[in-house]
C-alpha cells in the first residue's frame, strides 16, 4: 500500500503540496495568520497555490513550533521554511527580464556589491573624463551638481527608475495572474484597504500583540519594529527625493538645502532609520531558528539589507561631510549604492512588499467569497 | 545536550543529578536529590500538578518517558477542551451550563460515569482556560468559521504541542525539573503509602524516591502486548494514534501494588484512520471521515453497518469499533466523484479508477464481489433530497444493512477508496480516585501520598464512548487537584 514518504519530496512544488496537504488534514495552526484560512479554502494545492500561500507567510515561526509533525516525526512539516523556499522561488518567476534574476539569484550579496562598485567607477571615470577633477575637488558650498550635474543626476535615475516600475509593473501582473485574479478583481477598494493595512501595519508579525516567535517561545515585536524602522526609514528617503524633486522644479529652489528643510529633515529621519533597521532586522535572523529559513532565500535578503543600510550610511555620510573635500567621493558612493539598490530592485528581496500586499490583497477578496468547500467533521 | 543536565540547568539547588560518572564508569549514580512531589508525565495532567504543586512550595521533579521532542504524551495531539460556561467569552459561544454538560457525558457513557467526579470535572472546567492561560497557554477566538464546536469546546492556539511548549515553559521557569527520557519501569509502595519508582534516565537504571507521588503518565494504547491481552490477536491490526510512549507500565505497576482498578481493558477511544497511517504518532491527519458519504465494505466486498446512521461526532467514535470487528480488522470508505470536497481531507491520497471493478483491483478486494456489492447498493438507493447538514430523507431499501440517510447512487466515476484501520486514541481501564485526585486502594480507602491525573484516572468519569474534549478537561481539573493535595500534603 501506499504510504506517504517522509523524505521530502523530489521538486519543490510536490513538497509543498505534500506538506500542505498534511496541515489541511490538521487545521490545528488556523489561528495563527492567513496562511492556514486560505490554506483551509482549498483541497489540492498547485504551484499557484503554493505561491499564494509562500507570499502570504511573514515567516515568523509559530506553526513550525507548534506543530507535532514537525522534525524528526516522519511526516517532517515545516512550513516557514518550504513556504520560503516557494517564496524565493516566485521572485524568480515573476521577474522580468529574467536573465537577470537568473544572475541575481546565484549571488545576490556578490551581485549587488559588484555593481555599487562598477557604478562608482564609472561614475569616477566618467568624471575624470570630462576634467572635473573629483578627488581634489572641493565644494564648499555643499552643490552636489558641481560633482554630478543635475541634468545627469536627473536622467540617470530617471531612466533607472522607469525600468524599475516597468519590470514592478510586469512583475506585479504575473504575480496577480497567477494569483487567479482579474483587472475587474483588482478594483475592489474594500480589499484593498484591509490588504494595505494588513500590510502597512505587519499584522502577521505581531502575534496579536504578543510578537511573532522566531526565536522558541522567545516572543517578541522586535523584528516587526525593525522592519517598521527599514520600510519607513525607506519610504521616507523616498519621500525626501520627491520632496527635493518638487523644490527643484516646482519651486526652482535649488539644493544644497538647509538642515531644517524638508528634504534635509526626511532624508535624515529616513537615513537613521535605514542604518539601524537593517542591521537589526540581520541580527534578528541570525538569532532566529535557522530551520525556519531557507537559505537561497536568506542570500536575497542579505543582498536587501546589506544595499539598503548602506544607502542609509552614504546618504548620512553625505550629509555630514556636504561641506568638506570628501563630498564629492561620498556623493558618488552615494548615488552608486542607490542606483545599485534601484537595479536590482525587481530581482531580489525588494520585491517582497510588491507580492506580498499582492497575496495580501488576494486573502481579503476571497474572504469576501463564500467557499468553494463545505466540509464535515471538526 | 544530555537530557539530565539540560533539566538541571533550571532546578533549584535543593535537586541536583551527579551524573559526572556517568560517562566513564559502569555503576552510575543519579541522585535527584530530595523530592517532595514525584509527577510521571510531563502532559496536561502532570504539568497541570507540578505548576501547582510548585505553588505551595513543594520540590517538584517530573519525569517524562520521552524524549524532549515527543514531550508531553498524547496533549500534544489534542485541540481543544471542553467547559461549561454561564455566557459568551471570548473563546466560547451562547453557554454551556451544567446539566446540559452532564446529559452529554451520560449519552455517550451510557451511564458508565461517577456522577460525584463527573461533576467534579465539569463545574471546575469552568477554569480551565483561565488556568492555562495563567502559563501561557493562548485561546482563539470562538468565531472560527469551520469548527462546529465553539460553543461547547476551547481551543487552545496552535494545538496541544503549543500548550506543552507553553506549560513546560512555565515549569523551568517555575524551578520545576524535567526530566526527558526517564521511563518508570516499577512503582514501590509500603501498604498504602508510595515510597519510590524504579526508572531508567537516559539508559541509566535508578531509583527515585519522593513524599508525594502524582501519577500523570497515561494509559497503555501503545503497549500491543497489552492490547491483545485484553482485545485478543486482532489487537495487532490497530494503530496507534499518538504518543508511542504510553506503554502503561505505571499503570500496571500500581494496579499490581493493590491499588483500585478502574474500567474495562477492552474500552479506548478509537476511529477508523486511514489504513496508512504510521503504526504511531500519526495524530489528527490520518483521520477520515468520508464514510457518512458512501459505503463502507469488508475484506470480502460486503457492507456490515449503517454509514449513514448519524452525524459526526457518534459516526466517528463508533467506526473503530466497527472496523476492529471485521476480518482482518480491515474496512474500505468507498466514494464517487459526487463525495469529493464534502469531507475533510485525508493526508493519504485516495486510490482511485474510472470503474468499479479497477477500484477493486487496485485496493486488493475481489472485483466481481465489490461491483455487485455497489450494484445492489445503487438499486437499493430510493429517492430524496441529499442534504449532509441534516438526517435526510436519502436512505436505501431492502438491504441488509440499510444506509438510512445520505445514500446516494456509487455511480459518478472516478470511484475513489480510502482503506481504515482501528485507530487507537486512549485507553480507559485506570485507577480509583476521590474527589481530592488521590489514588484509591483497592478497598476502597485513600491512600496516603499517590494521587492521580489525566488518562490514567480518565476511566472513573469515562466509563465508555467518548466526548470531544472531555480528556484534557478531566487532565486539567485532575491535575489542579493533584498538584493541590501534593502541595498540601504533610501540611496540617
Amino acid at each position: 500500500m501506499a504510504v506517504i514518504d517522509p523524505q521530502p519530496a523530489a521538486s519543490l512544488a510536490d513538497e509543498g503540496a505534500r506538506q500542505m496537504t498534511i496541515c489541511n488534514a490538521c487545521r490545528y495552526c488556523e489561528g495563527y495568520c492567513a496562511v492556514f484560512p486560505a490554506m483551509e479554502r482549498r483541497l489540492i494545492f498547485d504551484r499557484h497555490d503554493m505561491g499564494y500561500l509562500a507570499n502570504l507567510c511573514h515567516a515568523c515561526g509559530e506553526c513550525y513550533f507548534a506543530c507535532q509533525f514537525a522534525p524528526p516525526h516522519e511526516f517532517a512539516v515545516n512550513i516557514p521554511q518550504v513556504l520560503a523556499q516557494v517564496r524565493t522561488e516566485t521572485y524568480r518567476d515573476f521577474a522580468w527580464p529574467a536573465v537577470i534574476a537568473a544572475a541575481f539569484n546565484r549571488n545576490a550579496v556578490g551581485t549587488a556589491l559588484t555593481l555599487a562598485l562598477c557604478i562608482a567607477g564609472a561614475m569616477l571615470a566618467a568624471a575624470g573624463f570630462s576634467g572635473v577633477g573629483i578627488l581634489t575637488l572641493t565644494a564648499p558650498d555643499g552643490d552636489f551638481f558641481k560633482v554630478v550635474p543635475h541634468a545627469v543626476m536627473a536622467g540617470t535615475f530617471g531612466f533607472v527608475g522607469l525600468f524599475v516600475l516597468a519590470a514592478l509593473v510586469v512583475g506585479g501582473v504575473k504575480a496577480w495572474r497567477s494569483l487567479g485574479e482579474t483587472a475587474a478583481s483588482a478594483l475592489r477598494p474594500a480589499a484593498w484597504g484591509e490588504a494595505i493595512a494588513d500590510a502597512l501595519t505587519l499584522k502577521y508579525l505581531s502575534g496579536d500583540g504578543d510578537g511573532c516567535a522566531t526565536t522558541f517561545l522567545r516572543r517578541s515585536q522586535a523584528r516587526r519594529y525593525a522592519h517598521h524602522l527599514t520600510f519607513y526609514g525607506f519610504l521616507l528617503c523616498f519621500a525626501s527625493t520627491i520632496a527635493g524633486t518638487l523644490y527643484h522644479y516646482g519651486f526652482g529652489w535649488h539644493a544644497p538645502y538647509g538642515l531644517f528643510s524638508l528634504p534635509v529633515v526626511l532624508g535624515t529621519l529616513g537615513g537613521i532609520g535605514l542604518v539601524i533597521g537593517p542591521p537589526l532586522l540581520a541580527w534578528e535572523r541570525r538569532r532566529a531558528d535557522a530551520a525556519l529559513f531557507d537559505r537561497g532565500h536568506d542570500r536575497l535578503a542579505d543582498a536587501l539589507i546589506v544595499l539598503l543600510f548602506l544607502s542609509g550610511l552614504t546618504g548620512l555620510g553625505l550629509l555630514v561631510l556636504r561641506g568638506t573635500a570628501a563630498m564629492a567621493v561620498m556623493l558618488l558612493l552615494h548615488l552608486a549604492v542607490v542606483m545599485a539598490l534601484f537595479l536590482t530592485i525587481p530581482y531580489g528581496k525588494f520585491v517582497h512588499p510588491l507580492y506580498r500586499l499582492l497575496a495580501l490583497a488576494k486573502y481579503a477578496l476571497e474572504r469576501r467569497r463564500p467557499p468553494a468547500h463545505t466540509l464535515g467533521g471538526d | 545536550m544530555n537530557p539530565i543536565l539540560s533539566a538541571t540547568q533550571s532546578t533549584y539547588a535543593g535537586v541536583c543529578l551527579s551524573i559526572g560518572c556517568l560517562r566513564r564508569t559502569v555503576v552510575p549514580m543519579i541522585d535527584l536529590g530530595a523530592i517532595d512531589v514525584l509527577v510521571l508525565g510531563a502532559g496536561n495532567a502532570g504539568l497541570s500538578a507540578a505548576l501547582v504543586a510548585r505553588q505551595h512550595g513543594k520540590r517538584v521533579v517530573v519525569l517524562e518517558a520521552a524524549p524532549k521532542h515527543m514531550r508531553g504524551g498524547n496533549s500534544r495531539h489534542t485541540r481543544n477542551c471542553r467547559c461549561m460556561h454561564a455566557e459568551p467569552t471570548a473563546i466560547l459561544t451562547e453557554s454551556y451550563p451544567e446539566d446540559e454538560y452532564f446529559a452529554d457525558l451520560m449519552r455517550v457513557t451510557g451511564g458508565e460515569t461517577n456522577e460525584e467526579l463527573a461533576r467534579l470535572v465539569i463545574r471546575q472546567s469552568v477554569h480551565c482556560p483561565e488556568f492555562m492561560g495563567r502559563y501561557g497557554v493562548r485561546f482563539q477566538p470562538s468565531l472560527s468559521g469551520t469548527l462546529q464546536l465553539s460553543r461547547t469546546n476551547a481551543f487552545y492556539l496552535g494545538g496541544g504541542k503549543a500548550l506543552v511548549n507553553e506549560f513546560s515553559a512555565a515549569a523551568e521557569r517555575a524551578g520545576i525539573a524535567i526530566v526527558y527520557d526517564a521511563v518508570v519501569d516499577g512503582i514501590v509502595l509500603d501498604g498504602d503509602c508510595f515510597k519510590s519508582v524504579a526508572a531508567t534516565i537516559a539508559g541509566v537504571p535508578a531509583s527515585v524516591s519522593a513524599k508525594v507521588l502524582v501519577a500523570a503518565s497515561g494509559g497503555f494504547e501503545a503497549n500491543f502486548g497489552w492490547l491483545e491481552e485484553a482485545w485478543g490477536p486482532i489487537a495487532g491490526n490497530f494503530l496507534c494514534r499518538g504518543t508511542p510512549y504510553n506503554t502503561g507500565k505505571v499503570l500496571k505497576s500500581l494496579l499490581a501494588c493493590g491499588v483500585q482498578r478502574i474500567g474495562d481493558p477492552t474500552q479506548c477511544h478509537a476511529v477508523a484512520i486511514d489504513a496508512r497511517a504510521p503504526k504511531f504518532d500519526g495524530g489528527i491527519v490520518t483521520r477520515l471521515d468520508c464514510v457518512s458519504l458512501g459505503i463502507v465494505v469488508n475484506k470480502h466486498a460486503h457492507r456490515f453497518y449503517d454509514e449513514g446512521e448519524d452525524f459526526w461526532p457518534k459516526r466517528y467514535a463508533i467506526w473503530g469499533r466497527l472496523v476492529a470487528q471485521q476480518p482482518d480488522q480491515i474496512g474500505y470508505s468507498v466514494i464517487d466523484a459526487k463525495a469529493i470536497g464534502a469531507f475533510m481531507p485525508s493526508v493519504f491520497p485516495a486510490f482511485r479508477a474510472d470503474t468499479i471493478g479497477e477500484l477493486a483491483t487496485q485496493v486488493g478486494l475481489p472485483a466481481d464481489a465489490l461491483a455487485a456489492t455497489v450494484s445492489a447498493f445503487n438499486d437499493a438507493v430510493r429517492p430524496g433530497r441529499f442534504d449532509h447538514t441534516i438526517l435526510d430523507d436519502c436512505g436505501t431499501e431492502g438491504l441488509a444493512p440499510n444506509k438510512t440517510h445520505w445514500a446516494r447512487r456509487i455511480d459518478t466515476p472516478p470511484f475513489f477508496a480510502y482503506p481504515l484501520r482501528p485507530g487507537i486514541t486512549f485507553t480507559y481501564l485506570g485507577v480509583g480516585v476521590d474527589a481530592t485526585a488521590r489514588i484509591l486502594m483497592a478497598d476502597g480507602l485513600p491512600s496516603q501520598n499517590m494521587f492521580a491525573a489525566g488518562e490514567i484516572m480518565a476511566g472513573n468519569v469515562l466509563g465508555k464512548g467518548y466526548l470531544a474534549g472531555t480528556g484534557m478537561t478531566i487532565g486539567s481539573v485532575f491535575g489542579r487537584l493533584a498538584g493541590e493535595g501534593a502541595g498540601r500534603h504533610g501540611r496540617h
